[in-house]
């Protein structure tokens, strides 16, 4: 496994500029808003998928919680954009006009207090950041300082996820329940639903996904991201080195939580809604899978890696919806045992040595034009699908 | 005295579920000493080291380090205070390069925001090219640390407790699963380290022993059964029915 761990640098560089390539030009020219609309869709998975290169690739923390951090952004832009869409006049039918439905229809009667900062959309952007980093900071120095780690720290992730989970369907008349939030409509009187706000929050998605890209990236190749990968090698030397073990890893859980974060408010915007489906268990063991698809190393390859299963997801479910969540864990079983290194893996082994392959051959058709001149734009083509796409 | 002692262990106990590891020790090292401790297996050394770097909480005594009183610190604070300590068997990063295993051990850039914006500047690789010659690495500096042999993977973590200057700096077994000929190398590396620190190393090779020790410390069942030259314990009768007869 060791050759995707080592030395990046340089094609990680060439993989942000395809997948900024694909994302941001090849996607919106190829497919309809509908289809694209998914797409964004998916692409919100991805935040998460990066996130665990960066918890669990490289620093081996595995977190089975990871829903619990999409949820929290995805629930405070919800919560804005709810409070936008109950404006009095629009709800001028309930009980008590001015509060979301779903209070009214609980008979609650007045906004509780949690929820009135939510009228403003600074204080919701800095919650969608703060909230889940604060969240994350408390777990992750309860469970580091104290030396929780491995499984134990993924079963007790995977118990917050379930308990937020439950809360959130339990409190219905503060959370919409088990519907989640739904009918959101606007933004600062801007209608997130036409296609023109779904194509403009398209790019902000892929923009925003590729600067968690490009972050994760510089935090890997940082002496941070060095201690990451030695620490889940040998935590006992690096904790003999002088380090406080429990510092790093809690920062990088804080990192990874706010990325899932933002993922999650730019899914609320992009579907319309949030729902407690999207927060517990099963939805943070799907993201673990697409990061396996991808690649546990590899932050490109995690963003493929997502794409991938959800096209899968979407094909299948649309003729087979029973049959699909075999399929999805005989893929993880399967990727586990033939390829762990995952698409980037397979990339590395069969991608790669084309590309250089290619790169020579280009170079030396420079240095004699007439030689190689119809040969290079072939293979080209058939790498783009075969070693990037699966 | 004017100065401290490097290192003054009083009546230092552990036990685990009443098993006495090690039973009202009393261990003095010196300043630029360098101490061999050896004794049959179970004798306790390893705890003692455990002890010292704060893996293992004494249960009772003290544990002097200059000025640093260590049973109560904890082990990255031990570390900073200038203790530093190699495993038994060779902890290095497997999946970083040479360089990167002794770039990572640098002591600067040791809290978590610090190491995010450490700069790789020209003392740090100066350091990293002087630590690597002194032990036998520098030619191999960019090779991934799994590919090195097991006598190379014991100098890198040598190496990597160098980058960190300690003070003092304890050994458990590094010459296990040598070649004579590394051994060799690794008497010289010892004797030439051991000039400005203190050094104290386990170790069961008693051909190695007497080319490093300063002087030599025996355990056994916890206790310290002799003290002092090499010459004078190997002629210890009960050093030489608990561990030098088998």
């Amino acid at each position: 496994m060791n050759f995707v761990t080592k030395k990046l640098g340089k094609s990680e560089l060439i993989g942000v500029i395809v997948l900024s390539l694909v994302i941001l030009v090849i996607f919106p020219s190829v497919f309809n808003i509908f289809r694209l609309n998914l797409i964004g869709k998916y692409l919100t998975y991805a935040f998460v998928a990066v996130s665990l290169v960066l918890l669990w690739g490289n620093g081996g923390i595995l977190s089975l919680g990871q829903g619990v951090f999409f949820g929290l952004g995805g629930y405070c832009m919800a919560m804005f954009l709810k409070l936008e869409a109950s404006d009095p006049v629009a709800t001028k039918i309930q009980t008590t006009p001015g509060i979301p439905d779903f209070m009214d229809w609980n008979q609650i009667t007045k906004l509780p207090l949690f929820w009135r900062p939510f009228h403003s959309l600074t204080f919701t952007v800095l919650a969608i950041v703060l909230v889940p980093a604060l969240f994350s900071f408390v777990i992750g120095v309860a469970m580091f300082k104290r030396r929780v780690g491995g499984v134990y720290f993924a079963i007790i992730t995977q118990a917050v996820a379930l308990i937020l989970s439950i809360l959130i369907v339990g409190q219905q008349g503060l959370t919409g329940g088990i519907n989640g939030i739904t009918d959101l409509k606007t933004m600062h009187g801007w209608d997130i639903r036409s296609d023109s706000a779904k194509y403009i929050l398209y790019y902000v998605n892929a923009v925003l996904l590729i600067g968690c890209v490009v972050f994760t990236r510089w935090v890997l190749s940082t002496k941070f991201g060095m201690l990451l990968l030695a620490l889940r090698e040998k935590e006992d030397r690096v904790r003999f080195s002088g380090y406080d073990v429990a510092n790093f890893k809690t920062l990088a859980f804080c990192m990874s939580a706010v990325m899932c974060a933002i993922g999650g408010a730019m899914f609320t915007l992009q579907v319309g809604f949030m729902s407690p489906s999207f927060v517990g268990i099963t939805p943070s063991i799907e993201m673990v899978i697409y990061t396996a698809v991808g690649g546990r190393m590899s932050v490109i390859g995690a963003v493929f890696g997502t794409l991938l299963v959800n096209f899968a997801k979407t094909f299948f479910s649309e003729d087979y919806p029973d049959f699909w969540l075999f399929l999805m864990g005989a893929t993880f079983i399967g990727v586990v045992l033939l390829f762990p290194d995952g698409l980037a893996g397979l990339y590395e082994r069969y991608g790669k040595p084309c590309v250089q392959r290619l790169m020579r051959r280009s170079s030396a058709a420079k240095a004699e034009p007439s030689a190689m001149q119809s040969d290079p734009g072939v293979p080209v083509a058939a790498l783009e699908s075969g070693g990037k796409h699966g | 005295m004017a100065e401290f002692e490097m290192l003054t262990i009083q009546g230092l106990g552990v036990s685990f579920d009443g098993f006495k590891a090690v039973d009202d020790l009393n261990f003095l090292v010196d300043r630029n000493e360098l101490r061999v401790v050896i004794g049959p297996n179970g004798a306790g050394k390893t705890t003692l080291l455990d002890l010292i770097c704060g893996k293992t909480k004494a249960t009772s005594g003290t544990i002097r380090f200059k000025s640093h009183e260590l049973t109560a610190m904890k082990e990255h604070d031990i570390v900073r205070a200038g203790v530093g300590r190699k495993f038994q068997t060779p902890s290095i990063y497997e999946n970083l390069t040479v360089a990167e295993n002794l770039e990572v051990s640098f002591p600067r850039g040791r809290t978590a925001f610090g190491a995010l914006f450490f700069k790789r500047t020209a003392d740090v690789n100066e350091r990293v090219q002087r630590v690597a010659e002194e032990v036998l690495l520098s030619d191999k500096l960019e090779q991934q640390a799994a590919l090195l042999s097991h006598g190379q993977k014991q100098w890198l973590e040598i190496g990597m407790l160098l980058m960190q200057d300690p003070e003092l700096l304890m050994l458990d077994e590094p010459v296990a699963g040598m070649t004579v000929n590394e051994r060799e190398q690794t008497a010289e590396l010892l004797n030439r380290i051991s000039k400005n620190r203190s050094v104290i190393v386990i170790e069961h090779d008693m051909e190695f022993v007497r080319k490093i020790a300063h002087k030599v410390t025996v355990l056994h069942q916890g206790k310290v059964i002799a003290e002092g030259s090499m010459d004078k314990v190997t002629a210890d009768p009960r050093v030489i029915e608990v561990y030098l007869g088998h």
